[in-house]
């Protein structure tokens, strides 16, 4: 790839600190906190779908939250476009503002991401009025009206007036959508936009996203849980556990031919339409360790149904197992 | 601006249909409607001067007249109407009340968005101020407070000292309450869809953080103005109105001093105190009442709006 990526992500850490009681304090015990995005690298193309998947609790939204900047990293970078986002940094840098110009995010709960008190149009009309941008008033209703239209709610002037609670969940999600549009941004952040919403609607949400990746060539960064949206639409796919990437390359071949243990489970317990074709399914055992204590060695060991003594010494970084597909297991370094 | 207005509409008769149906509501409304008008058409309502001192056929003062002989409420000790007393005392009373009122519901709300919104040192600071007035019992404070602004002879209006003194003591409810909500309103999502669009602070909370306080500031203000009230009819009593312009309570204080109560003088400390319980117990059913209404969850707002909608539509077709 010799164009610059869309988005990179240069070892980026978010730990959270915990407030500890005022005993522990005075006990002076090693001030503790929750590793929720640990030495996460990764990056995106221009018109790419990566998606970010795993379970509740391992650091997807985080790293969501992070991209956009409602969380400042503990570590790492962000390079948006070639440029590092963040005034911290000593090189060509945007501002958080200019980077919120052209990167949106949509939310994962579209009854909790609109503004009860505010009409549809002055929801979608929002990034506008706060980039003061298309001031004038008939141009601002065109791109409001387009945006909603774009967005599958038409006729669209029908929407202006209304209420968020006057629409169903997706409705709302459409007009999220079309909000985070507006702009016509180059990259969108989805945090789960479609696990609120009936599975009926799910699909219409989802061939929406990839319209508008179609049509405007936007990159997604599309955060979900569920293995079967993902082989809908993502180019490529990272499997995270506890904070990390655990593997990450093609979506065709992750899903084919997963090589980390961890993602072999998920993709076999993921449903499969036809009954016949089932699968040999690994249910993995326990519960995912506590993000303040990490296992020692790798942190899938004591959930792995292959783990090898080697594993809880030994902390896996990711290998390079065909182009572009990489994978952080002991047992592959063999 | 068109369809803003609609919406104001709107909402000011989708408001009104719910209003309607609530009796108490209805009742607190009354009261203070009635205060209200009195204050604003008190001249109309009497035909004498508040400070005119009414004579029989002999020119002597008629003092302690009941009102079978005089007027409507009789005479006081100096021979004034006391009618008139009263229905120039409601400009005095309300004005004061509602000011101080306004001006504690003002001070309250923004330090207590200001608090709950950007938390840390600026909060603990707000907070321990407002800790510290709470701790202090109100009205001695506020009355050392009135005399001591008096004793400095500054050229202001009694009942502006009061005015102020109210409304810059009162507010520490307020600030806790509204802090309280902004701390869950800012943590909700479309705050933080807010800040992912680039949206700065200001904006933030007056598009945010504001409408979703508007009905706790509204109900607040009505309560607020109840106790404002009762608070300026204490000080007054206490003898820190402005004897030119009574209130309420300067009456009353009038009445205790001139021993109207000894004298069996009835029409003279009765009245005020029904007047001043007339519009504080008005304010409060009213803003009980609202606090009941405006708490959105409690609402069949969801089907008020599709009617709204049609209602907009049709409209629309036949303009």
């Amino acid at each position: 790839m010799t164009q610059t990526p869309m988005l990179e992500v240069r070892g980026l850490f978010k730990y959270f600190p915990v407030h500890q009681a005022l005993l522990g304090s005075l006990t002076r015990r090693a001030h503790s906190s929750v590793k929720a995005v640990d030495d996460v690298s990764f990056a995106l193309g221009h018109g790419e779908v990566l998606a970010v998947v795993g379970e509740s609790g391992c650091g997807k939204t985080t790293i969501a939250r992070t991209l956009i900047g409602l969380e400042t990293p503990t570590n790492g970078e962000i390079v948006f476009d070639g440029k590092a986002v963040g005034a911290r940094a000593k090189q060509p840098h945007i501002s958080l503002k200019q980077l919120r110009q052209r990167a949106q995010m949509i939310f994962q709960d579209p009854y909790e991401s609109l503004n009860p008190r505010a009409t549809i149009f002055e929801i979608v009309a929002e990034p506008l009025v706060v980039h003061g941008m298309i001031k004038d008033r008939r141009e601002r209703i065109a791109a409001v009206k387009s945006a909603l239209e774009d967005a599958g709610l038409r006729p669209a002037e029908d929407y202006f007036m209304r209420y968020p609670h006057e629409l169903s969940g997706g409705q709302r999600q459409r007009v999220v959508i079309a909000s985070a549009m507006v702009l016509q941004p180059e990259l969108l952040i989805a945090d789960e936009p479609v696990s609120m919403l009936d599975v009926s609607i799910r699909a219409e949400i989802l061939n929406l996203l990839r319209d508008l990746r179609q049509r405007r060539g936007i990159s997604i960064v599309f955060i979900t849980h569920d293995l079967s949206t993902v082989a809908y639409f993502a180019d490529r796919i990272a499997v995270m556990y506890l904070g990390r990437i655990v593997e990450i390359g093609p979506a065709r071949e992750v899903l084919k031919s997963p090589q980390h243990p961890y993602t072999k489970a998920l993709i076999s317990v993921a449903p499969v339409p036809n009954p016949r074709l089932r699968r040999e399914r690994v249910i993995l055992q326990g519960e995912t360790p506590n993000p303040i204590n990490l296992p020692t060695g790798c942190r899938f060991h004591p959930r792995c149904p292959v783990a090898i003594d080697i594993c809880k010494v030994n902390d896996p970084q990711l290998i390079e197992l065909s182009a572009g597909h990489q994978a952080a297991c002991l047992l592959l370094t063999k | 601006m068109g369809e803003h207005w609609t919406l104001f509409l709107r909402n000011i008769q989708e408001f009104w249909r719910t209003f309607r149906q609530n009796k108490l509501g209805m009742v607190g409304g009354f009261l203070v409607l009635v205060a209200t008008l009195t204050a604003i058409f008190a001249p109309a309502l009497t035909s004498y001067d508040a400070s005119e001192i009414i004579r029989d056929s002999n020119n002597r003062a008629l003092t302690f007249a009941p009102p079978s002989v005089h007027g409507i409420l009789g005479t006081d000790d100096a021979g004034h109407d006391v009618w008139s007393q009263l229905v120039y005392g409601a400009r005095i009373s309300l004005v004061v009340g509602f000011m101080a009122g306004f001006i504690a519901m003002f001070v309250g709300s923004a330090l207590g968005i200001v608090a709950g919104y950007f938390g840390g040192k600026i909060d603990s600071l707000i907070m321990r101020i407002t800790d510290v007035l709470l701790v202090i019992p109100d009205l001695p404070l506020m009355l050392v407070l009135v005399a001591t602004i008096r004793q400095m002879e500054l050229k202001i209006s009694p009942l502006v000292v009061l005015i102020i003194v109210i409304g810059l003591l009162y507010w520490t409810s307020t600030a806790r309450l509204i802090r309280s909500q902004v701390l869950t309103v800012k943590e909700r999502q479309f705050v933080a869809r807010a800040r992912a669009i680039g949206a700065g602070h200001w904006h933030i909370i007056r598009k945010h953080i504001l409408p979703q306080l508007m009905p706790l500031i509204v109900t607040n203000t009505v309560l607020i103005l109840s106790t404002a009230i009762l608070i300026e009819s204490g000080l007054a009593f206490l003898g820190l109105g402005d004897p030119t312009r009574p209130s309420w309570g300067t009456m009353l204080n009038f009445a205790f001093d001139r021993s109207a109560i000894s004298n069996g003088a009835w029409w003279f400390y009765l009245p005020p105190g029904i007047a001043i319980l007339w519009v504080s117990l008005g304010c409060i059913l009213l803003g009980n009442v609202l606090e009941e209404m405006l708490n959105p969850r409690l609402t069949a707002h969801h089907l008020e709006g599709e009617a709204g909608m049609i209602a907009i539509a049709e409209a629309e077709s036949k303009g």
